[in-house]
């Protein structure tokens, strides 16, 4: 296949970067996206110029570490795909592809297509968890969960972090990512003792991290490679209203 | 978990906070467009019934309380609303432009929820401004071509009379607007405030919808009905 | 062996299990531990490597009791370890299922599919804490896949005959890392853990033969650092990326136990390679990495090729008495279900005799024909829906109407740095864990324990056994001159990188290097071919350090740069696995020499000259690598033949 790749090059953090132009040739279409890119690294190298500097890990769709907006979408055009798992197949030959980093505040550009995701694990430090230090734990079948309940936190807990949700929403909100936890930790029994100092500790953070008020538009979860599901927006809005509002915190 | 810097409930300064604000506020709106609406049809039953109607919110309450109390305060309830509305929906606005300082050179055009979503903005806007030159016509009669001294029915007949065509114009704009607004914003309300689940999603949707639909058709049936002259 | 490529160096063993029936040695160990002060255990410092399960698990343990962790990952946050990955489940002997599981029976299994090449003290030890780790992960609101009376459900795996596997879903691994990722961020927030992603640990700081730190690159910004502490922790995971395609993450790699190894501490078994027989085959040149299917595939499907080779005919269009059902052929009784490590060489064999399918030839179909004939398609999605999916993104071919593909990748690598019973190296007050380490798997790994076996490291052996040490020893401040050195040795290498400025990236080595590993030290090895490894990788390796080609500077973030190191690391690993696989003239577990193998071309161990662990010393630049053997003692599981037939 022949193509047209627009890539976003930054130097770095305070470079202002720009969309550069590389026409690239002789790509499989059973290439992956990023296989795609590894290729015009290549290239890159061979002629002396620096190659693209892109996040990636794991390869299979579960790290979350991959990124990229393609042509305006988080992940590229395929549904409940990651971009390591998008391959070029799903591209017309001849077509110009538009690359670009996730653009939020709180993910501050770090190089070319990097950007700094800290601010998620920030959220997850501020409550994303259950206090259960090792060794103190239950037998595991003393607190049987309703299937329902373990299926609906299982697919909340699906989420790999990877920000997509973020890049896609237009406000630049990360409601699903923390709808996810909160929703993952708050149907578990297990997370029902701290379940509603979580959910206001975790948005607290959110909000002083620079991310955006989510305002229900539903992109992200269209963007999300996990299909984590709206929903988990509303249970983290009537969880955090019930906590704040409502007096359940302590 | 950090014994959390909020001591007071972050529900006014928190993004959920706000849109919660928002949501209870756009309830209020909605209640009192489908009040305002039922009243607005009573044109068709003539220019007495509707005229008594518009004295009769005056007088609502007489005599417990002195003339015109009721509707004040319901006025200022509703500015209340108003007010919170917007400065929920700017202070998210304003939040979302820093939170996104650098936009995509790509902007793929995404509809995931329709159409409509994508109009709150601007179409709060457009209502907005709409609100302010309905109230000049109709309760300041700044602009209203029947004047000061005519009865309400008759500042309604001249207001939408086919030569204000862009009166009407404007009017019927900011009609849909609040159609649009409404099927969306019915919906998102319910999600903000936590009440939307899987179980009843299908639901809001279809009252939302029609909710917009009749509030739109309601509104819409009294300028075209003086503009094609079923009103006179 | 003709000529010399190791030196035989002293007999080593492990000091640390206690004597005893073997149900009783951890007790034991545990109790006969010196205990830390709580006082004091704040001042002392633990620097852990890697987020993965046993680091992980180990950082959020540590913190909680109190330690001052100072953790290191080299991805942008510590979620994303390879971990994550793991997709089929852990074992752990509850006997929820009351059909004969038992502490012993998890023990006996694992000794046995390990080929009888691990420690039984070791063995019995994670087996008892593996209920444990159940336990803790579902206080940790893990969630497990549960039965509609809401209790944990089990499922079969691997072949083994009792249900003693919990998942959730095909995403065990991400449910499990998240739990403990969760419970490190726990200690982040209450200041008991200092957290370090995008850093990668390039140098041990050793000072009068102990570990007291590490230096550090700041993949950001270039800037090296160096932190001391009291021991160190090594949970850098496995180095299956020495073959370039595997199924590990692309950042995957041995440079923090290596780098170890170059200070002294002993790397042992390194030829033992799992390869998994389901993944993805290669499509092309671009091919960066495998994709792993669950195993579970081959309950359903069948694996077959055409009889004859250089049939290019579309699968459905070969009748049925022209193919070859060869699993089903050879292994009458297991079938399709044979180990992963015989599927994998019977696949390669096929392949060999230039009977495999798809691009190159090298792949073998696993038809579900039959399945949706006999279950319908509905219950086929309903098990397998997601990996079709998953096999159709990826291939671009819908495996209801077209046999998967599958071929063989390597998966998992049981070698690692040589512990004693503590988890401690040969170097004091370094301490390795999970696939770092070599401990407990022995020559193979059953399948749903490399999950338990991070786990038990991190939350329950580690925290207990790392207290010994720090109790025993007072240790000065770290000499300056010590950590320069250190220092120095990282900033000269990554100044060689950059100005070697020759033709070729980084990529093209490790391609090469990983062709040359696949070739002759893969599923299948022989001495000869061994041989010639050990001639080209050298070569490989002088290549490198004159022809490779780093763009960019140190001071920024720079993926090729991070890259060479890696690579310059695995050039030298490389030379060390084919010598111990050269070394190792018998087949066993996930090593198959292909002169010992008995008549129907099964593994042929030989307990009589390789009972032992061979684990090895750095012999110096250029020099040859000392062999110090651990003899292995077989008291509860005696060793036999493994048959599948």
């Amino acid at each position: 296949m022949k193509l047209t790749l627009r890539v976003w090059r930054q130097k770095g953090p305070q470079d202002k970067g720009s969309m550069v132009e590389y026409p690239i040739d002789d790509i499989s279409p059973d290439a992956s996206f990023l296989e795609m890119l590894d290729v015009l690294n290549e290239r890159l190298i061979a002629e002396g110029d620096e190659p693209v500097a892109f996040d990636h890990d794991c390869r299979e769709g579960i790290c979350g570490m991959c990124s990229l907006v393609i042509n305006g979408t988080p992940h590229g055009p395929e549904r409940n795909t990651t971009t390591c798992q998008l391959h070029m197949r799903k591209f017309k030959d001849g077509e110009v592809i538009d690359v670009e980093p996730w653009r939020a505040a709180a993910f501050p550009v770090v190089k070319d297509l990097v950007v700094d995701r800290g601010a998620f694990d920030r959220i997850i430090t501020s409550g994303g968890y259950i206090s259960a230090p090792t060794g103190t734990a239950p037998e595991a079948h003393s607190t049987p969960v309703p299937k329902p309940d373990a299926d609906r936190a299982f697919e909340a807990a699906e989420c790999i972090g990877c920000g997509a949700c973020v890049a896609a929403c237009p406000n630049g909100s990360a409601a699903l990512f923390l709808g996810a936890k909160v929703t993952h930790l708050g149907l578990m029994p297990q997370g029902q003792p701290e379940r509603w100092d979580r959910v206001v500790s975790m948005l607290d953070t959110h909000d002083a991290e620079g991310f955006g008020g989510c305002t229900n538009t539903g992109e992200c979860t269209v963007a999300c490679p996990k299909g984590i599901s709206l929903d988990v927006i509303g249970r983290l809005n009537g969880d955090f209203i019930k906590a704040s509002a409502g007096g359940k915190k302590k | 978990m950090r014994a959390v810097a909020i001591a007071k409930p972050a529900i006014y300064r928190s993004t959920v906070g706000k849109k919660a604000v928002m949501a209870v506020s756009g309830g209020v709106l909605v209640l009192f467009l489908i009040g305002h609406m039922v009243g607005n049809l009573k044109i068709f039953y003539g220019a007495e019934d509707f005229d008594h109607y518009a004295h009769w919110l005056r007088t609502m309450g007489e005599p417990a309380v002195p003339y015109r109390t009721l509707l004040t305060l319901l006025e200022v309830g509703l500015v209340v609303a108003v007010v919170a509305h917007m400065w929920s929906a700017t202070s998210l606005a304003l939040r979302a432009r820093r939170a996104r300082p650098v936009k995509y050179a790509s902007r793929k055009k995404s509809h995931a929820q329709g159409y409509a979503t994508h109009t709150m903005r601007y179409g709060g806007v457009i209502i907005a401004l709409f609100i302010v030159w309905h109230l000049l016509d109709m309760t300041f009669l700044v602009v209203n071509p029947a004047g000061r001294e005519a009865t309400p029915y008759e500042r309604v007949v001249q207001g939408f009379a086919p030569e204000n065509w862009y009166v009407t114009l404007f009017y019927v704009v900011a009609v849909i607007m609040v159609g649009l607004h409404l099927a969306h914003g019915t919906w998102s309300a319910f999600n903000s405030l936590g009440l939307r689940t899987p179980r009843n999603n299908r639901t809001l949707r279809g009252v939302a919808f029609a909710l917009a639909g009749v509030v739109t058709l309601g509104f819409l049936a009294v300028p075209f009905a003086v503009t094609f002259g079923l009103v006179s | 062996m003709s000529d010399p490529f190791y030196q035989s160096g002293e007999p080593i063993a492990d000091a640390k299990a206690p004597a005893g029936p073997v149900e009783q040695r951890w007790t034991t160990r545990k109790f006969e531990a010196k205990l830390v002060n709580p006082a004091n255990k704040r001042k002392k410092k633990i620097i852990i490597i890697g987020t993965g399960l046993a680091g992980g698990a180990a950082g959020a343990t540590l913190g909680e009791a109190g330690y001052q962790v100072v953790q290191f990952c080299f991805q942008d946050s510590p979620r994303r370890a390879h971990s994550i990955a793991a997709q089929g489940g852990i074992n752990a002997a509850k006997n929820y299922r009351n059909d004969g599981d038992s502490v012993h029976r998890l023990f006996y299994d694992t000794v046995k599919g390990g080929d009888f090449r691990a420690r039984e003290s070791n063995v019995h030890r994670l087996a008892e804490i593996s209920t444990q780790i159940i336990d803790q992960c579902v206080a940790q609101g893990v969630p497990f896949a549960r039965e509609y009376g809401g209790l944990l459900d089990n499922r079969s795996f691997g072949g083994t005959q009792v249900s003693r596997t919990f998942y959730a879903r095909g995403q065990t691994g991400q449910q499990l890392l998240l739990g403990a990722y969760q419970a490190l961020m726990r200690q982040v927030d209450a200041g008991n853990v200092e957290l370090h992603a995008r850093h990668e640990m390039l140098d041990l700081i050793v000072e009068d033969g102990r570990a007291r730190g590490v230096v550090v690159r700041d993949l950001i910004n270039g800037e090296i650092k160096h932190y001391t502490a009291d021991a160190v922790v090594l949970a850098s995971g496995g180095y299956g990326n020495v073959y370039f395609l595997s199924t590990n993450a692309m950042g995957s790699n041995v440079t923090a136990t290596w780098r170890a190894h170059k200070h002294g501490a002993y790397f042992a078994n390194p030829c033992y390679t799992q390869i998994h027989p389901t993944c993805i085959p290669v499509s092309g040149d671009h091919q960066s990495k495998l994709t792993l299917m669950s195993e579970s595939l081959r309950n359903d499907g069948r694996v077959w090729v055409p009889k004859e080779g250089g049939d290019t005919r579309r699968p459905a269009d070969i009748p049925e008495d022209e193919r070859d059902y060869y699993l089903e052929r050879i292994y009458p009784s297991f079938g399709n279900l044979v180990p992963r490590d015989i599927a994998s060489r019977a696949a390669k064999n096929v392949c060999d005799e230039g009977r495999g399918v798809g691009p190159g030839g090298l792949g073998v179909y696993l038809d579900f024909a039959d399945a949706i004939e006999r279950l319908g398609r509905k219950t086929v999605e309903a098990k397998y829906g997601n990996l079709f999916e998953m096999y159709e993104r990826i291939t671009g071919e819908n495996p209801y109407d077209t046999p998967m593909r599958i071929y063989p990748a390597v998966h998992y690598t049981m070698g690692g740095l040589w512990v004693d019973y503590d988890l401690s190296s040969n170097i004091p007050g370094l301490f390795v864990t999970g696939e770092a380490n070599f401990s407990d798997h022995g020559a193979n790994r059953l399948g749903a324990s490399a999950l338990m076996q991070g786990l038990a490291d991190g939350y329950f052996v580690l925290p207990n056994t790392i207290g010994d040490y720090i109790a025993r020893t007072e240790l000065p401040a770290v000499r300056d001159d010590a950590v320069q050195e250190a220092r120095t040795r990282v900033t000269t290498q990554i100044e060689k990188f950059l100005s070697i400025d020759g033709d070729r990236s980084v990529d093209s080595f490790h391609r090469e290097l990983g062709h040359i590993m696949w070739e002759y030290c893969g599923m299948e090895r022989t001495e000869e071919g061994l041989r010639k490894a050990l001639e080209l990788i050298p070569a490989l390796r002088a290549e490198f350090w004159t022809r490779l080609k780093v763009t960019g500077s140190g001071d920024e973030l720079n993926q090729q740069l991070e890259k060479a190191g890696r690579v310059a690391d695995f050039l030298e690993l490389g030379e060390l696995m084919v010598i111990d696989a050269l070394h190792r003239s018998e087949s066993c577990g996930g090593h198959f020499r292909a002169e010992s193998q008995d008549e129907d071309g099964e593994a042929k161990r030989d307990d009589e000259n390789f009972a032992y662990v061979a684990a090895w010393e750095w012999g110096g630049e250029g020099g040859q690598p000392v062999l110090h053997k651990e003899a292995l003692e077989f008291e509860y599981v005696k060793p036999t033949q493994r048959s599948y037939k």
